[in-house]
């Protein structure tokens, strides 16, 4: 039973970071059909900035801010630069265009910093929280950053009147046009916006697996099965999803499959939602039948 | 008369097809204009050419400005609102949040609160549904919400895309008492595309018959509904 | 991107001098070249093997395939378990490592069916990440050799021909390159080449003409994994060693890459496509590790935006330009 609570509050933890993760890639699928590829490697580079600017001397929470501000940025600049003058391309040339800047983006960070693994501070306390041994603080933190980061996200988009703007013109672009709202902008701003949102989860996981170029693709693997279990356009569904792969991750790791197969049960998860309910729990239908 | 848009041979393709062949005319500020003409002729095509959806050729000035080439939501800032065919209602928003996406390069929400209650003054049954799905709400109802939607943009030009299809006589009569309202209240000119040619001469001022592609007949919208010849020969009533 | 290399008809007499020309340089460069260059052009014919047959699922077909890295490790690690394990001979390995693959592809293709472009990716993506960790997993390592993988022995010429065992593994990775390359054109010139395009371009137009999609797209992995796996094979026995840490999903990456940029739907763009992952990472190594990598991002990216018909593209294009200039 101990370690059944432990498994699943760290399982939460990680959830948290899946769902982050997951709903970035929600939010882009949401308003272009893309499949960003390139997500988990934008997480990983982030986080490099994050660790650059606390190596020169920033604190802690400072760093995390002006990384999620630098990352909005990229993330604008990739949409507008790299992405709009291929629109309408076929999706031959767009899965490759973000496999070419996955590609480029790890071997960037790899060059700059180099393959070696490092440790990236957490700004929790190492001591578990109220001398319990079920959960340490980092993962509780996580949780609660996570949960504040979605929370803000969520608020966004239903509070404010650039966030209604978005999702009209995510939902329907040509009558957000005939509003007078200029699409590509506010495609550029999701872009931003889930660009920033991954930083959090790569600077939330960094403390847990380590900084290194590699570390994301088993997250981003995990983000993927999380955001097809909730439905890949419903980004309620892709917190949910994420959490949900977290928990079923561990206790799995745990107690069925041992800590080696926990990526193939992703890829089992990935392939049997596709091919069984490609709406997912919560979504629409997206699988063409022929 | 103080011309708000004029049209100058007017070119526009649908992809490779040609489907506009040069078309001239103009809308006087305040005014209601009805473009008429059977399936295909071309009327949404040239309400498309106007905001830029379509390619075009040839000269498109509004207030003066030539918007030929311009991107839709150019031309919807300048003061163009379309409604277009198939009413474009945002299904997954509530029916407010429809207006005030309308209304969002006008200002924040507080700026259009008042511009929202007055839609709801005019369209009293959208006020009864507001917290409502769009998705949810009748034809006529979101006929309506389109038409309000589009009048957030504050536009001095108002087009509509068949605004009677799919609807019953009766709601279609109700949303052109209401565009004649809203025409003499606000001042807003309307070019209107109508297969019902009957309703659409009723509220014009003015009114021109699209033949493929080509202006076949214009005139004065009472003229051409009380000559019983012309509305056999071109309006099949 | 579009059907133009189908492979046509018939070669003119002058193309068949030139291919002859060309065997016999290849036929000679082994004794020219130092030991390692060998054993590297032994490796691009691997490699170009494997590119012919995701050339086929992808640039033909249309399916977008992120995972044949993993395709190309069961052959290689087929060849690899029957010469250590069984003491089977070298070149036993390559059928049944096609056959393997053969069905491997084709039960991978059939809930495939489904998915389109993207999501297709998705799936095959998430098979190549997992695919390392699935290797190295206990219950498998009596015949993986888990984590440590396996070693091979080069095998020697036969008939005590008098050379060495790397000039060997060049001539027959030559030639069995050139029966797959054989068996690549006669498909792809006939009725399932043509039903394969017909797939990728107008998947309902091609149902209405009486082609069974679901079969052909199958099949068209099928086959495709079936050459993978032979390049694989073919590419365990030169390297001489397996590990699941060299099938990561950076070797299918590199795959797409190299028929990116050799180019899609061409078959001679799998040539250019292998000699490009071969040689530029030696080349790069040398600036950074990381450099080889950066190049393939951007010179894919690139090839995307200004040259989507790979190398093979701008070749055909010289070559018509050449052509007229001539009439």
């Amino acid at each position: 039973m101990d370690t059944f609570l432990a498994q699943c509050l760290s399982g939460l933890a990680t959830g948290g970071v899946y769902a982050s993760l997951a709903l970035a890639l929600v939010m882009i699928h949401q308003a272009t059909r893309l499949v960003n590829f390139a997500q988990g490697e934008l997480a990983m580079f982030s986080t490099y900035i994050a660790w650059s600017l606390i190596q020169a001397g920033v604190p802690y929470w400072p760093a995390f801010a002006l990384t999620l501000a630098l990352s909005f940025a990229a993330g604008l600049l990739i949409e507008r630069v790299v992405l709009r003058p291929v629109r309408g391309a076929p999706a031959l040339s767009m899965v490759v265009i973000f496999i070419g800047l996955l590609v480029i983006l790890n071997s960037v960070a790899g060059w700059i910093y180099s393959y070696t693994v490092r440790p990236f501070p957490s700004p929790f306390p190492p001591e578990p929280p109220f001398g319990q041994h079920y959960v340490s603080s980092h993962d509780l933190g996580a949780i609660g950053v996570t949960i504040a980061v979605l929370l803000l996200v969520y608020a966004f988009f239903r509070f404010t009147t650039l966030g209604l703007a978005m999702r009209a013109a995510a939902q329907n672009p040509e009558s957000a046009r005939l509003a007078g709202i200029r699409v590509g902008w506010m495609r550029a701003l999701g872009w931003g916006l889930a660009t920033a949102i991954g930083a959090v989860a790569g600077m939330m996981v960094a403390p847990i697996v380590f900084l290194d170029p590699n570390m994301m693709s088993g997250v981003l693997l995990y983000a993927f099965a999380a955001a097809l279990i909730g439905g890949i356009d419903n980004p309620f569904g892709a917190v949910f999803g994420g959490f949900f792969v977290g928990v079923l991750e561990n206790l799995l790791g745990a107690y069925a499959i041992g800590q080696e197969l926990k990526l193939t049960l992703a890829l089992v998860v990935i392939i049997a939602v596709l091919v069984v309910k490609p709406a997912g729990l919560f979504g629409r239908t997206l699988v063409k039948r022929v | 008369m103080d011309e708000l848009l004029r049209v100058e041979g007017l070119q526009a393709w649908y992809g490779a097809t040609q489907v506009l062949h040069g078309i001239d005319f103009a809308v006087a500020a305040g005014s209601v204009t009805a473009l008429l003409g059977a399936n295909g002729a071309g009327k949404t095509t040239t309400l498309r050419a106007l905001c830029g959806m379509v390619t075009t050729r040839g000269a498109i000035v509004f207030d003066g400005e030539r918007i030929g080439g311009r991107a839709p939501e150019e031309v919807a800032r300048r003061g163009v609102a379309h409604v277009p065919d198939g009413r474009g209602t945002f299904l997954d928003l509530t029916t407010e949040e429809n207006l005030r996406v309308g209304g969002f390069t006008r200002g924040g929400r507080r700026a259009l609160a008042a511009d929202i209650e007055r839609m709801y003054g005019y369209f009293p049954r959208l006020g009864e549904r507001r917290a409502q799905q769009a998705g949810t709400l009748s034809g006529g109802e979101q006929q309506m919400l389109a038409i309000a939607r589009a009048l957030m943009l504050r536009p001095r030009l108002l087009l509509l895309d068949e605004p009677s299809f799919g609807l019953a006589p009766k709601v279609v009569a109700g949303i052109f008492e209401i565009l004649r309202e809203i025409n003499r209240e606000a001042g807003v000119a309307m070019l209107l595309v109508e297969q019902n040619a009957a309703m659409a001469l009723d509220l014009a001022d003015h009114a021109f018959l699209l033949e493929t592609g080509r202006i076949a007949m214009r005139g004065e919208a009472r003229a051409l509904r009380d000559d019983a010849a012309v509305r056999r020969a071109y309006l099949g009533y | 991107m579009r059907a133009e290399n189908l492979p046509g008809p018939a070669l003119p007499t002058w193309k068949w001098a030139g291919l002859a020309a060309l065997l016999a340089a290849l036929c000679a460069l082994p004794f020219l070249l130092s030991n390692f260059s060998v054993f590297q052009l032994t490796l691009v014919m691997a490699y170009a093997i494997v590119l012919v047959g995701l050339n086929m699922l992808t640039g033909y077909n249309g399916q977008i395939s992120l995972g044949h890295g993993a395709f190309y490790a069961i052959g290689a690690y087929a060849a690899a378990i029957l010469m250590d394990r069984y003491g089977v001979a070298y070149w036993m390995t390559l059928p049944v490592a096609a056959a393997v693959c053969l069905a491997a592809g084709f039960l991978f293709g059939l809930p495939a069916l489904r998915l389109e472009g993207p999501y297709l990716a998705l799936a095959t993506f998430g098979l190549a990440v997992a695919l390392p960790q699935l290797l190295k997993h206990k219950s498998l390592e009596q015949w993986t050799g888990g984590v440590q993988g396996i070693t091979i022995l080069k095998p020697d010429p036969p008939f005590g021909l008098p050379i060495n065992a790397d000039q060997w593994l060049y001539f027959f990775a030559l030639a069995v390159a050139i029966v797959m390359f054989a068996l690549a054109r006669n498909l792809l010139r006939g009725r399932i080449g043509r039903a394969m395009v017909a797939i990728r371009d107008n998947p309902i137009a091609a149902e209405a003409m009486g082609i069974d999609i679901a079969l052909y797209k199958s099949l068209t992995f099928g086959v495709s994994a079936m050459f993978t796996g032979v390049g694989g094979a073919l590419g365990a026995i030169a390297v001489q060693f397996v590990a699941p840490d060299s099938f990561n999903v950076f070797l299918s990456i590199a795959f797409l890459v190299g028929i990116v940029v050799g180019g899609l739907a061409s078959l001679q763009g799998a040539i250019y496509g292998a000699l490009f992952i071969q040689f530029v990472p030696n080349l790069a190594d040398r600036v950074s590790r990381a450099a080889p990598w950066a190049i393939y991002g951007i010179m894919v990216i690139l090839f995307m935006y200004l040259a989507p018909g790979g190398v093979a593209g701008i070749v055909h294009r010289i070559s018509r330009t050449w052509k007229r200039r001539k009439t």
